[in-house]
């Protein structure tokens, strides 16, 4: 089994796979309005002191146990014990279900970047209605850049329960997103490397989520990319260089986004400074041009006590502009990336060029996450010896892919968004975290620390630091399930679930409960991965005593 | 008399010609805002150019082609420049409903706009919705063009990289056969030497040399 494995050709194409699947979107869309948030710059105290307690000594051991065992997660866990074995198709099955939803960000980001070959760009004005005398109503209430999202990208129905149909044009573009994956994981995950040649305990809580899931633990990935190391490779040096890299990108998106959000306040101020100035103007006959920014306010007091029931008139509608307001509005996930970020494009200079730029920066991180999903789900399927004999490589990954974009055309229909927040939302949270705790409890207490250790000193040559003893045996794992308590007792007080639904007669979101069936499939989603684990512990201990027992009888 | 005639024209007029009065338009101009250090100032001239292009406006509607100058009304010029206006009927005494002012409006808004230098958004004419341009459509988005191109990318890439893996296992499968064949040729061919055929040493078994061995010798002797 040994012999066939194929290597990665150098290690930098090893860190290269580890750094383009981590980084991925959550750095630009979630970290940065974490960051805003939990008080700003303030929020790294947590998240670097989560990065070294918790992020690093678990990446650490990912990519050791993926090294020492050689195999995808299934197999891997096997070694380890032969009761673990639901732990990787745990992870299996996680990696399943975000690689279904995951794709269709891709798709939508495809879909923006086609659009941006236009002039204006398409989401920075507004369409006109039936008999040409203004713009669309829905647009109007709404912004452009939402209307585009909401209606001309999603055509997003106004409640889950009206799925709609599958909309051909977001269903081409998840098409061409899996084709791409496709293409790259075709040749096997040893050429992904190739292709990249890349105060409040809320705040703690949410710190150590994110450095969670930004490094992509629990899913598999890591092991099999592990996997085709050679074993004396050094990963204790690769697991910080990762993480590090991870962090500054996340880092740095911060301070990206930051920017951009000072200039769509700032634009934003200053279209409602001008509406109140032009409401005013034309209320009270001024002459045009004399009411200025900064003789706003004294004019106003002037009016009031010249002309006060004109003025009361007028008053309702004058909006008090403020900068800090604007600059209050945090925004995460795909409202971020394709309505706050797309709304500070239209307004730049050569639009035409950031869109196209920005896009397919959110393609490249997109795309590089997907591939280490699919490197999840493959390696252990090519590892099977059952299935690799009877179907080629290229035939393995062509069916996931098919199976995973038949499944993704859901995500297309006219509700397609409210499942993809479903999915987005519970499909890897809590099972990635009891995946984890595993584990590290199995690293630790089942194949034992001190035999993990010399294993380790014997593939790579250097003795395990104590760091590292310290925080797999008992500093991390306390953490995981102080988190895993908390997010469990959240979802138990909080109740019923509800979620975000566009009204397009109002042009904005409303909340909504979700119906019983949605509920259902959440639980399902959850289950499914977590019950993993005690099944194939059940099933192993099953099979063990038939086979004691038959061997006891013929004895 | 002739004073007492002025008053009461000019009464008349003020009557038509009020702000929402029956029949009469709101028009509001941003010469600052459209123009900038090259605004114009609004004084009577352009009031009479503005006469000028709304009679010229009226006399392109069928029946109305005796609309002059003088059965243009104004009234209530603002500092903005914001001012009302009416259209009379030519016995000065009726105004022009507003449904016919309305249409006629709209058809030339575009030359009217032209004459001040203005567009729809700095010369308003309230009340009086403008036809907006539509966008241009080209007939086929353009965004399908760039889909198809990077689409048949992807697959062309997809079926060399498929048929190059194809191809590989191919010449892998041929390559251990060829082997095999090899070997059996070599044990095959039969040496030949001076024209007389040498037996290979493996190829038959022990025997038994009778030059050397004796029929008492064949046993060994205790």
């Amino acid at each position: 089994m040994d012999e066939a494995r194929p290597l990665w050709a150098t290690p930098l194409q090893f860190v290269f796979a580890c750094i383009s699947y981590a980084v991925g979107l959550g750095n630009v869309w979630r970290f940065p309005y974490l960051c805003q948030m939990y008080g700003g710059g303030s929020f790294l105290v947590p998240y670097i002191i989560m990065l070294a307690v918790e992020g690093m000594p678990l990446l650490y051991l990912e990519l050791a146990v993926g090294q020492r065992m050689r195999q995808g997660s299934i197999g891997a866990w096997r070694t380890i014990s032969p009761y673990l074995s639901g732990v990787g198709v745990a992870s299996v099955v996680v990696s399943f279900f975000l690689s279904m939803y995951y794709n269709v960000i891709n798709a939508w980001a495809f879909w923006y970047l086609f659009h941006s070959f236009q002039d204006p760009l398409p989401w920075s004005v507004c369409p006109l209605n039936g008999n040409r005398t203004g713009y669309d109503e829905e647009c109007e209430k709404a912004s452009s850049t939402q209307y585009f999202w909401y209606r001309k990208t999603l055509n997003i129905s106004p409640s889950i329960q009206e799925s709609g149909a599958v909309q051909w044009e977001p269903a081409l573009c998840l098409i061409l997103a899996w084709l791409l994956v496709y293409l790259c994981i075709l040749r096997g995950t040893e050429s992904t490397g190739k292709m990249e040649q890349l105060a409040n305990p809320k705040a703690w809580i949410n710190a150590a989520t994110q450095i969670f899931f930004s490094l992509g633990l629990g899913f598999g990935s890591l092991i099999a990319f592990a996997s085709y190391n050679e074993p004396s490779n050094d990963c204790q040096k690769h697991t910080v260089i990762v993480s590090i890299i991870n962090s500054s990108t996340s880092i740095f998106a911060s301070v990206v986004t930051f920017s951009i959000y000072g200039f769509k306040a700032t634009f934003n101020y200053e279209s409602c400074l001008n509406k109140v100035i032009l409401l005013l103007t034309n209320s009270f006959d001024l002459e045009d041009g004399f009411l200025t920014v900064s003789n706003l306010e004294e004019v106003k007091s002037y009016l009031a006590s010249a002309y006060p029931s004109k003025y009361s008139e007028v008053f309702p509608q004058i909006k008090n502009c403020s900068l800090e307001s604007e600059l209050e509005t945090a925004v995460q996930g795909t409202g971020l990336a394709f309505i706050v970020y797309t709304e500070a494009i239209k307004n730049m200079e050569v639009s035409q060029l950031w869109s196209v730029l920005y896009f397919f920066m959110l393609l490249m991180l997109g795309i590089g996450s997907m591939l280490g999903n699919t490197a999840a789900i493959l390696t252990p399927l090519t590892d099977s010896k059952v299935i690799s004999s009877y179907l080629p490589k290229e035939a393995i990954s062509g069916l996931v892919c098919l199976v995973n974009c038949a499944i993704g055309l859901v995500f297309t229909m006219e509700a397609g968004n409210y499942w993809f927040d479903i999915f987005n939302d519970y499909a890897a949270t809590l099972s990635l975290l009891l995946i984890v705790l595993v584990e590290t409890v199995a690293v630790c207490y089942l194949y034992g620390l001190r035999r993990f250790e010399s294993d380790l000193k014997a593939m790579t040559g250097h003795a395990l630091n104590w760091y590292w003893k310290a925080m797999w045996g008992g500093v991390s794992p306390l953490l995981i399930i102080s988190l895993f308590v908390f997010y469990l007792s959240d979802y138990i007080i909080t109740g019923t679930l509800q979620y975000q639904a566009w009204d397009a007669s109002q042009g904005q979101l409303v909340t909504k409960d979700y119906p019983p069936y949605a509920l259902a499939i959440i639980g399902l989603l959850v289950a499914s991965s977590t019950m993993c684990i005690p099944l194939g512990a059940l099933g192993t201990f099953i099979v063990r005593h038939l086979k004691r027992g038959d061997t006891a009888s013929v004895a | 008399m002739l004073w007492l005639l002025f008053f009461l024209v000019t009464a008349i007029h003020a009557e038509l010609c009020q702000p929402d009065a029956e029949n009469a338009f709101k028009v509001r101009l941003s010469l600052r805002t459209a123009l900038g250090d090259k605004a114009y100032a609004w004084d009577t001239n352009e009031e009479y150019l503005f006469k000028a292009m709304v009679a010229f406006s009226m006399r392109r509607v069928p029946n109305r082609e005796a609309t002059e100058i003088s059965h243009v009304l104004l009234c209530n010029v603002t500092q903005r420049v914001s001012f009302w206006f009416v259209v009379t009927d030519p016995s000065r005494n009726h105004t022009l409903p507003a449904v016919e002012v309305q249409s006629a409006i709209r058809m030339n808004r575009n030359r009217i706009n032209n004459a001040f230098f203005l567009n729809d958004q700095t010369l308003e004419f309230l009340r009086i919705p403008s036809t907006l341009a539509p966008p241009t459509d080209p007939s086929v988005p353009i965004w399908i063009i760039i889909f198809g191109v990077v689409f048949c990318i992807v697959i062309v890439a997809t079926m060399l990289l498929i048929l190059s893996g194809i191809r590989q296992r191919r010449r892998e499968n041929k390559g251990p056969s060829e082997m095999e064949d090899t070997e059996d040729k070599w044990e095959n061919t039969i040496t030949i030497e001076n024209g007389i055929p040498c037996d290979p040493l493996d190829m038959k078994g022990g025997h038994v040399n009778d030059a050397f061995v004796t029929e008492d010798e064949r046993l060994t002797p205790l």
